[in-house]
């Protein structure tokens, strides 16, 4: 007994010092004025950027909504591949990660721009030009290719450690493959598809990046208000760790959400 | 009516052959164990009935029809398999509610069907059960009645009681004869242990490295075993060299004894089989057959007793006592002489 607490001593150091510490130091600020004295101000204005959370939240489902729908189907026919293929796909999917967010995001905004890459080919193919940067489609096309690897690699991992015979089970029972899909396969995918949706959801709904770049100043989203609070000409970090702290309970409150869903798709299956 | 036929079936893994041209017939209603060694190709056999592996060459008949290219799904086959493969996301109901699913099936009907398959099985009580938090013997039973519900023609069982204790072995072995009886679907059972295939089957089939030695009903198979492994497999035997001089007589062990077989050539080289609960504990002075008692085994009914004598080892199954390091005869009659070609 007292050897495990020992043993977990570095663990409590590490997250007393990098996750405690922070979270406190943020809440301080965020009750907190300029001079340091005790306030709810910061709080009762975070009603003029609800806009600002509820784009936000709704990017962010959209985007994660459509990395499960790509992300999905490319897994699943990613562990159908033989050994060697897959490995070669999964380097593939993995690829575009081992660049720089930054430029992978810049590149974007040279294809999307008015006088971008397609626009040209538009232009030269004697289509009339599309307005596509600065726009919330522009953010969530920069978003789903961002996070669709952090999508496909969790519900991949599971799919191939998916035991063949519970297929041929179901196959002996009389479904066909469709049917073993829906009945078998996507059930028991379903630990995936849950850690996916959350790989992708938390940090689209913190972005700020992405926002910036493609979207404009039209599509603002809250990574950017918390990011100017600190960084920007509007320089306020009280503010700044109020909203911080509101994003933390809003994605806390999605992910109880999630759980709650993922045990009742379970009960719904069954 | 042959409900299965296999024709000249041939399967390769790596370049190793596993199945080397079989060919069986199965009749409806039958109940017919496979039963070899590890390794033999009992599996293969009933995933290639299944149509789960496609044969190299060969053809699979269903009721004449050439099956061939039929997916499992469509073959009117159920499989419990060799380790249940029960739906880790179901609980027992669903697992067993699987097939009606599938068929779409009212509900009403559901809860009927499986609700008599339950008790049929002996786990009415069961329902909300997850499928991992039951025992061996358990999964077992949701797997034969997960299998059972879409009552197929052919149900294939593979050592579906390998994984039990021997009394609840015993047990499930009775009450599957009686499912195949009440139901009439045909059997096909794969085992590798030869006194459940005697007891439960109406016809064995022994294989061996991917070919079938001999098909025949249980006392075909113990009282006639084709060759020398049949015999050893089916049942401990003492197994001799010797030579047929003649019809029903036969030269082993530097004597002449009288046999009921015949029909071999002269001085024919073959093996003589003794069962080892055919051999009698006599007087060495008198006995044709004598040697030393090497070792005494207590095996509950009877003793297990090795001699050694006339270049051989003997094993008795006698309910008499025999001191290790004794002279002991031995005795048997004629129809205990079995005689098959050397293979
Ligand atoms: N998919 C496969 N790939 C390669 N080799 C295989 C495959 N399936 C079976 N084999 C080989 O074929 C042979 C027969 O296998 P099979 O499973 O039919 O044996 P079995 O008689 O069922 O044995 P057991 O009693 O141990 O279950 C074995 O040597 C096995 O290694
Ligand atoms: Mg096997």
């Amino acid at each position: 007994m007292n050897k495990a607490r020992s043993a977990a001593f570095p663990y409590i150091l590490w997250s007393v010092l990098f996750t405690v510490l922070p979270l406190l130091l943020v809440a301080y600020f965020a009750f907190t004025n300029g001079s340091g004295t005790f306030t709810l101000d910061n709080f009762a204005n975070l009603g003029e950027y609800t806009a600002v959370f509820v784009r936000s939240l709704l990017l962010a489902l959209i985007s994660t909504l459509l990395c499960f729908m790509i992300g999905y189907p490319l897994a699943y026919i990613l562990s159908r591949e033989s050994a060697r293929r897959q490995q070669i796909m999964i380097m593939l999917v993995m690829l575009p990660m081992w660049m720089n967010f930054l430029l992978r995001t810049y590149a974007w905004l040279t294809i999307l721009e008015n006088n971008g890459l397609i626009n040209r080919l538009l232009e030269f193919l004697g289509f009339a030009p599309l307005h596509m940067i600065n726009t919330q489609g522009a953010v969530v096309l920069g978003m789903v290719y961002n996070y669709l690897p952090y999508m496909i690699l969790p519900i991949y991992t599971v799919l191939i450690k998916l035991d063949y015979r519970l297929i041929e089970a179901a196959h002996d029972l009389g479904a066909n493959p469709a049917k073993t899909f829906f009945r078998v396969v996507v059930p028991l995918s379903m630990p995936g598809v849950s850690s996916g949706i959350t790989m992708v959801f938390m940090p689209a709904v913190s972005t700020f990046i992405i926002s910036k770049m493609l979207g404009g100043g039209s599509s603002l989203m809250v990574g950017d208000l918390i990011e100017m609070q600190f960084l920007g000409n509007a320089y306020d970090p009280n503010l700044g760790a109020a909203i911080s702290l509101v994003m933390m309970v809003i994605i806390l409150i999605s992910m109880l959400l999630m759980g709650f869903f993922d045990s009742e798709d379970k009960a719904v299956i069954m | 009516m042959d409900v299965i036929s296999l024709r000249n079936i041939s399967i390769s893994f790596d370049g190793e052959p596993v199945l080397k041209s079989i060919s069986l017939n199965i009749r409806d209603k039958e109940f017919i164990t496979l039963l070899g060694p590890s390794g033999c190709g009992k599996t293969t056999t009933l995933r290639i009935i299944g149509g789960f592996t496609k044969p190299d060459r060969g053809d699979v008949f269903f009721d004449g029809q050439r099956i061939n290219g039929l997916p499992p799904y469509k073959r009117h086959v159920n499989t419990v398999f060799q380790r249940y493969a029960l739906f880790p996301h179901l609980n027992v109901f669903e697992n067993i509610a699987f097939g009606l699913r599938i068929t779409k099936t009212p509900e009403k009907v559901v809860r009927q069907k499986v609700g008599e398959m339950l008790s049929l099985v002996n786990l009415s009580g069961f329902e909300k059960r997850q499928s991992g938090a039951l025992s061996g013997g358990q999964q077992q039973r949701v797997a034969i009645a997960r299998a059972l519900i879409n009552k197929p023609r052919v149900l294939l069982l593979d050592e579906p009681l390998g994984a039990l204790d021997l009394k609840l072995r015993k047990e499930m072995q009775g009450e599957l004869k009686n499912i195949q009886k009440r139901s009439g679907i045909t059997f096909i059972y794969v085992t590798h242990d030869q006194e459940e295939a005697l007891t439960m089957s109406d016809t064995v089939v022994v294989m061996n490295a991917g070919e079938i030695l001999q098909v025949g009903t249980p006392e075909d198979i113990y009282n006639e075993p084709r060759n020398a492994f049949v015999a050893d497999f089916i049942g401990e035997s003492n197994i001799i060299p010797g030579v047929m001089p003649a019809d029903f007589a036969v030269d082993f062990c530097g004597g002449r004894f009288e046999c009921v077989d015949k029909g071999f050539e002269k001085d024919e080289p073959v093996d003589i089989v003794l069962r080892p609960e055919d051999l009698t504990l006599i007087e060495a002075g008198n006995a044709r057959i004598h040697g030393v008692v090497r070792s005494v085994t207590f095996k509950g009914v009877h003793y297990e007793i090795i001699i050694e004598g006339m270049g051989c080892m003997w094993t008795v199954h006698s309910t008499d006592y025999a001191a290790v390091g004794t002279e002991a005869g031995l005795e048997f009659e004629p129809f205990d002489i079995h005689i098959m070609h050397k293979s």
